[in-house]
């Protein structure tokens, strides 16, 4: 399973080249509300949950993106982690 | 056509209430639901509430309210008491609904819990503010008040007003009467062919036109209304589920969202057999993902509804199945409506000749009453011609002999984006609002299937690098999310015209090889 580290560098990679195009690294921090704040919207929520799936080969389900949940890039991170251990418990 | 009758809209759900008495007639996203009497019974409690307190016919009644039971019987309740209903986001900025809501002086408004904010700043304009709750629950009128209301009732009453993005960066209210909406309800019941077993969708928020259809044609034909919340209309998966749980028989929404549906791989998992019709509107839907829907979703009817909030639908067409697999060029919006007269011509309503480009000129019953409060705008807003009133929309189309209208684009700098009619100048001037920017300038940029991108060009104020994060969040507290920009590009200065304008061609070709 990879690292929580490296999980949380691909998220940001994805931020970086996709809505946040030409923000700085540093200014997208692991905490950093990404949908309560309004910087995400919909539709960027949407391909990012598109990316993650992809990327890791887990599926989200809706309840899990609700409002307050997969807020951040710790929050998906999380989410991630989960899925992929869950995975593995169940193969 | 089977034309209803009625001079109120309000008269189609108390006819459907006789008829239909115990037919569910709307349910909600949370699956509670009223049937016609109940629903009908409500509208009476809330119009005799609006009368006690003081609203008299000709008010405006505003509510900013979530998608549910609560919003639909004080639409039905406003029209009840022979005012204007005026819904604003329930989402939105509270500044921007706050303009809304002064502009057009709403006597009485509803605001639901958790958007208070909308009602603090109002000054001395403030409107009284209502209560769903006491409203619901408030004595109907008595059989004679109601009587001598009812037999007041006239089609040019206003029925609501829709606010849309305005050229200067304030909205412009679209006066509709209730005449102006019962021809396009008439229209539809001849074209759909609705029936007390269908089973309608109702994605569009109310402030939004594409609601009158939802609202009015399935309250007429005694059919289920199935409200869709905030959160489920975004949520492509669920929404998928959903529209198979409810057995949605006709479905009305922009083409994005429709496209958002093909994505996931959704529609494979859920049987959507139910949908007999599926209508699109309010901007151009791309062929790719509108061949995909139509494979997974074969038997459905699909139908390209055009016309801005002023003309209502004025021009329709049916997508010839199947789609071929090596079209590209995106369907015609087709011919007429039955109730609507049309022209290709200059800006000065002078004819085109057949086949070339011109502006798309409407008349007809359908057509607005002017913008609320915008008597300058107003006075130069119609040209008359042989006794009728002509309406420039601002699109662009072409009249083709075998496929009718075509549209070509707009003229002006009016995007269509997630079926949201967008001006720049309007996200331009909330960007100049922000006290970090210098300069701020718009451009829209077609992107092929993901319809349209929202690039700001912005100079700071001071020599520090501007944040994109900071820069979003900003824009989420000032603008709706259809308007907030996709992407900023930061420059020290904007690049400028020979006569000092900001060069929006030099924008447009930023990024791209010359």
């Amino acid at each position: 399973m990879p690292e929580s580290d490296e999980l949380k560098r691909s998220v940001r990679e994805f931020l970086l080249a996709g809505p946040l195009r030409g923000e700085l690294a540093q200014n997208v921090q692991d905490d950093l509300k990404l949908r309560t704040s309004g910087i995400l919207d919909s539709i960027a929520t949407v391909a990012l949950v598109g990316f993650v799936e992809k990327r890791y080969g887990i599926e989200i389900e809706a309840h899990e993106t609700g409002i307050g949940q997969f807020d951040s890039i710790a929050d998906v991170v999380v989410l991630i982690e989960r899925k992929l251990s869950q995975a593995k418990k169940g193969s | 056509m089977a034309v209803s009758g009625a001079r109120n809209l309000a008269e189609l759900l108390e006819a459907s209430a006789r008829l239909h008495p115990d037919a569910i007639a709307v349910v909600a996203p949370d699956l509670s639901q009223l049937t016609y009497r109940q629903l009908n019974d409500r509208a009476d409690r809330v119009a005799a509430y609006l009368i006690a307190r003081g609203v008299a016919p000709g008010d405006r009644v505003g509510f900013c309210l979530p998608k549910g039971l609560a919003s639909v019987s004080i639409l039905f309740g406003a029209m009840k008491a022979r005012a204007a209903y005026v819904p604003v986001d329930w989402q939105g900025p509270a500044a921007r609904n706050r303009s809304i809501l002064a502009d057009c002086g709403v006597a009485l408004l509803f605001v639901g819990d958790g958007r208070e904010d909308v009602l603090k700043e109002f000054g001395a304009a403030a409107p009284r503010n209502g209560s769903v709750a006491e409203a619901i629950a408030h004595a109907p009128l008595d059989a004679g008040a109601n009587e001598t209301l009812a037999h007041a009732r006239d089609g040019k009453d206003l029925a609501y007003i829709l606010y849309t993005s305005g050229s200067t960066g304030v909205p412009n209210g679209v006066m509709l009467t209730h005449a102006n909406a019962l021809v396009f309800v008439d229209w539809c019941s001849e074209t759909f062919k609705p029936t007390s077993a269908d089973r309608f969708s109702s994605h569009a928020p109310f402030h939004f036109d594409l609601s009158v259809l939802d609202l009015y044609v399935s309250l007429k034909h005694g059919a289920m209304l199935c409200l869709i919340g905030e959160e489920l209309g975004k949520d492509p998966k669920s929404l998928t589920k959903w529209i198979a749980q409810q057995k949605i028989t006709l479905w009305y929404s922009t083409p994005s969202v429709l496209a958002l549906l093909t994505e996931f791989n959704a529609i494979e998992r859920h049987d959507l057999s139910s949908l007999r019709i599926v209508n699109f509107a309010s901007e151009v839907f791309p062929v790719a993902p509108l061949r995909r829907l139509t494979r997974l979703v074969p038997n459905a009817s699909y139908f390209n509804l055009y016309g801005p909030t002023e003309t209502n639908v004025c021009t329709f067409a049916q997508i010839p199945l199947p789609v071929a697999d090596d079209r590209t060029r995106p369907y015609p919006i087709g011919a007429l409506c039955s109730h609507c007269e049309g022209r290709v011509a200059d800006a000065r309503n002078n004819l085109a000749k057949r086949g070339q480009e011109g502006l798309l000129w409407i008349a007809g019953p359908s057509l607005f009453q002017g913008y609320w409060n915008r008597p300058d705008v107003n006075a130069a807003l119609f040209v008359e011609d042989h006794g009728r009133r002509w309406y420039n929309t601002g699109d662009v189309v072409r009249d083709d002999p075998r496929d009718g209208l075509i549209f070509v684009g707009r003229r002006d700098r009016m995007v269509k984006r997630r079926g949201y009619r967008i001006e720049l100048g309007e996200i331009e001037a909330a960007l100049q609002r922000n006290p970090e920017l210098r300069e701020a300038a718009v451009v829209a940029l077609e992107d092929g299937e993901a319809s349209v991108t929202i690039r700001a060009h912005v100079s700071g104020k001071h020599d520090a690098r501007l944040s994109i994060v900071a820069l979003k969040r900003w824009c989420a507290g000032a603008l709706p999310a259809s308007m907030s920009p996709d992407l900023f590009v930061f420059h020290d200065a904007l690049p400028r015209t020979s006569t000092d304008k900001v060069d929006y061609q030099a924008l447009r070709k930023h990024g791209t090889k010359a």
